[in-house]
């Protein structure tokens, strides 16, 4: 699939209330049909700010953001806490602000892999249910782009293995272009056709393989950047089928949060 | 039918809780009780303004509600926090009253009825004031329900389908301050809140949906008024504090019953 870029950023600088230092400063940004763009970056790097902007949602101190004429977006936000106080449903939920059809309900959340959920509460999930019902909410528009802010926050690690697996499938059926912010820097980078690194302005941006060999990223995020380049040449250039048997004898490093599974014993 | 005392105060009572019940479910899913509680102590200088300028109960009382409203949506978009500006508006609003009142010598005498109610002194005059109110805070919830429950979901959402959840906090607090003035000659300022919240955390545990849980608040706070009146009537107790009384009985009682 190609065609025109479904949303364009030029030149954006968006300040902060209160400071002079702006959040983002110079950012060129572009999304293409089907594609998987993640941005990451430290803690006030700017990344939600970015995403924002992109939607459209806070306003710009200069530059300027085009979004394809009638562009269809599902959004899933950071850290969405429901009330306990308020009782919602599955099926309820799906249906706000715009009430949909059981049918059409019961699609997105097979999808999503959760099918059969409608009835039940949404304070009663697992952070990973409640991860894919609002990825299925995000889906009833028949979205052209996806955006997903820290999709993943608060899963554990086959949780988010699995979330990203999903989101490829999602993808790959719908042809709906995809737009993360995460800090899950080992995973959600092999998930991603480009990356975006991100700390007030773009440091540099490219493959997952091209940013992780990038001194500007390494730069960012020191050890846990050893750990993803370390990751892409073991996952790229040698065969674990070759690994003797006492597992670590070639040499990989990992960073203090290196959580990839793999096992050396069984080869 | 109208001239009975007792039919006055059941009408007062059931139209106050056609609006309190579904209101007070967006009270407590956005933690608003606080702010319902600055609005109506606010509204006792409303009271005693009234009053002191012989302007009509409700147009005084219903103005500095509103204006109370009014500032608590400006200080907090300034950054103030939200706790600090309700604690300030509620102490400093019933303060002024107190003291406004001081200077009133007809309201010097019967100020325990605003801070109480009376609901046994409800006059025709009044249950049309009550009733406009309370079809009109109910309309416009039913007219925006959809918007309102999702922007009292997460703001977030809400602003990527399109909805200001400004817009919406403000209309909520413009029909808190509605129900204020219509509730404070029936529950009093200082039970007004309760008459918001109990109901609807009672009819949380009873409730799957949003929906169902505005219908059960309703209809706990029409059994509270009856329960209310039928017990000052037989037992001789005050009306409005029986009214609370009773819905914290059913408070109670939906523990039991709680779902998840």
């Amino acid at each position: 699939m190609s065609g025109a870029a479904l949303i364009t950023a030029r030149d954006l600088t968006v300040g902060h209330p209160g400071s002079d230092r702006p959040v983002l400063s110079h950012v060129d940004m572009h999304i293409d049909p089907a594609e998987i763009v993640t941005v990451v970056g430290p803690n006030g790097s700017g990344k939600s700010t970015l995403v924002r902007a992109l939607l459209g949602q806070i306003a710009l101190d200069s530059g300027r953001v085009e979004r394809l004429g009638g562009l269809r977006i599902g959004y899933v936000p950071q850290r969405v806490h429901i009330e306990r106080a308020m009782p919602m449903t599955v099926r309820r939920f799906l249906s706000l602000p715009i009430r949909v059809s059981d049918a059409e309900a019961a699609r997105v959340l097979e999808r999503t892999g959760v099918p059969g959920l409608e009835g039940r509460q949404i304070a009663a999930l697992s952070g990973g249910q409640f991860q894919r019902v609002l990825l299925a909410r995000a889906l009833l528009n028949h979205p052209q782009l996806l955006v997903l802010d820290e999709p993943t926050q608060g899963l554990d690690q086959p949780g988010i293995v699995a979330f990203y697996k999903l989101i490829e499938e999602v993808r790959a059926e719908t042809g709906a272009a995809i737009l993360m912010v995460s800090h899950d820097l080992l995973v959600v980078m092999r998930a991603s056709d480009r990356v975006v690194c991100l700390n007030g302005h773009v440091c540099c941006e490219g493959t997952p393989q091209a940013v992780s060999a990038a001194p500007a990223y390494r730069a960012l995020f020191g050890a846990e950047a050893q750990g993803t380049l370390a990751l892409y040449r073991h996952h790229h250039d040698h065969d674990h089928d070759q690994v003797a048997q006492d597992g670590h004898s070639h040499a990989h490093v990992h960073g203090p949060d290196c959580g990839h599974g793999h096992d050396h014993l069984r080869g | 039918m109208l001239d009975d005392f007792l039919v006055r105060a059941l009408l007062a009572g059931l139209g106050l809780v056609l609006a309190t019940g579904t209101l007070g479910c967006f009270v407590v899913w956005r933690r608003m009780a606080y702010f319902g509680d600055s609005t109506s102590h606010a509204a006792i200088l409303g009271v005693a303004l009234s009053f002191a300028l012989a302007l009509p109960f409700y147009v005084g009382t219903l103005a500095v509600a509103v204006a109370m409203a009014l500032l608590v949506a400006w200080l907090t978009a300034r950054g103030q926090g939200m706790d600090t500006v309700l604690g300030v508006i509620a102490h400093s609003g019933l303060a002024l009253g107190l003291l406004a009142a001081s200077f009133v010598p007809s309201l010097r005498v019967n100020l325990e009825s605003f801070l109480f109610g009376d609901i046994l002194a409800v006059t025709r005059a009044d249950l049309v004031w009550i009733w406009g109110g309370a079809a009109i805070v109910l309309g416009v919830l039913v007219w925006r329900w959809q918007r309102l429950v999702t922007a009292s979901v997460n703001e977030e959402l809400a602003m990527a389908s399109g909805i200001n959840p400004a817009h919406e906090r403000l209309i909520l607090s413009l029909a808190l301050a509605i129900v204020v003035a219509i509730a404070i000659r029936i529950v009093g300022a200082l039970l007004i809140s309760a008459m918001l919240i109990i109901p609807a955390a009672a009819a949380r545990g009873l409730s799957r949906t949003p929906e169902t849980m505005a219908g059960s608040a309703t209809l706990i706070g029409v059994l509270a008024v009856l329960g209310g009146l039928w017990s000052s009537l037989a037992l001789d107790t005050p009306a409005g504090p029986s009214i609370v009384a009773i819905s914290a009985l059913f408070y109670a009682l939906s523990l039991v019953f709680y779902r998840k």
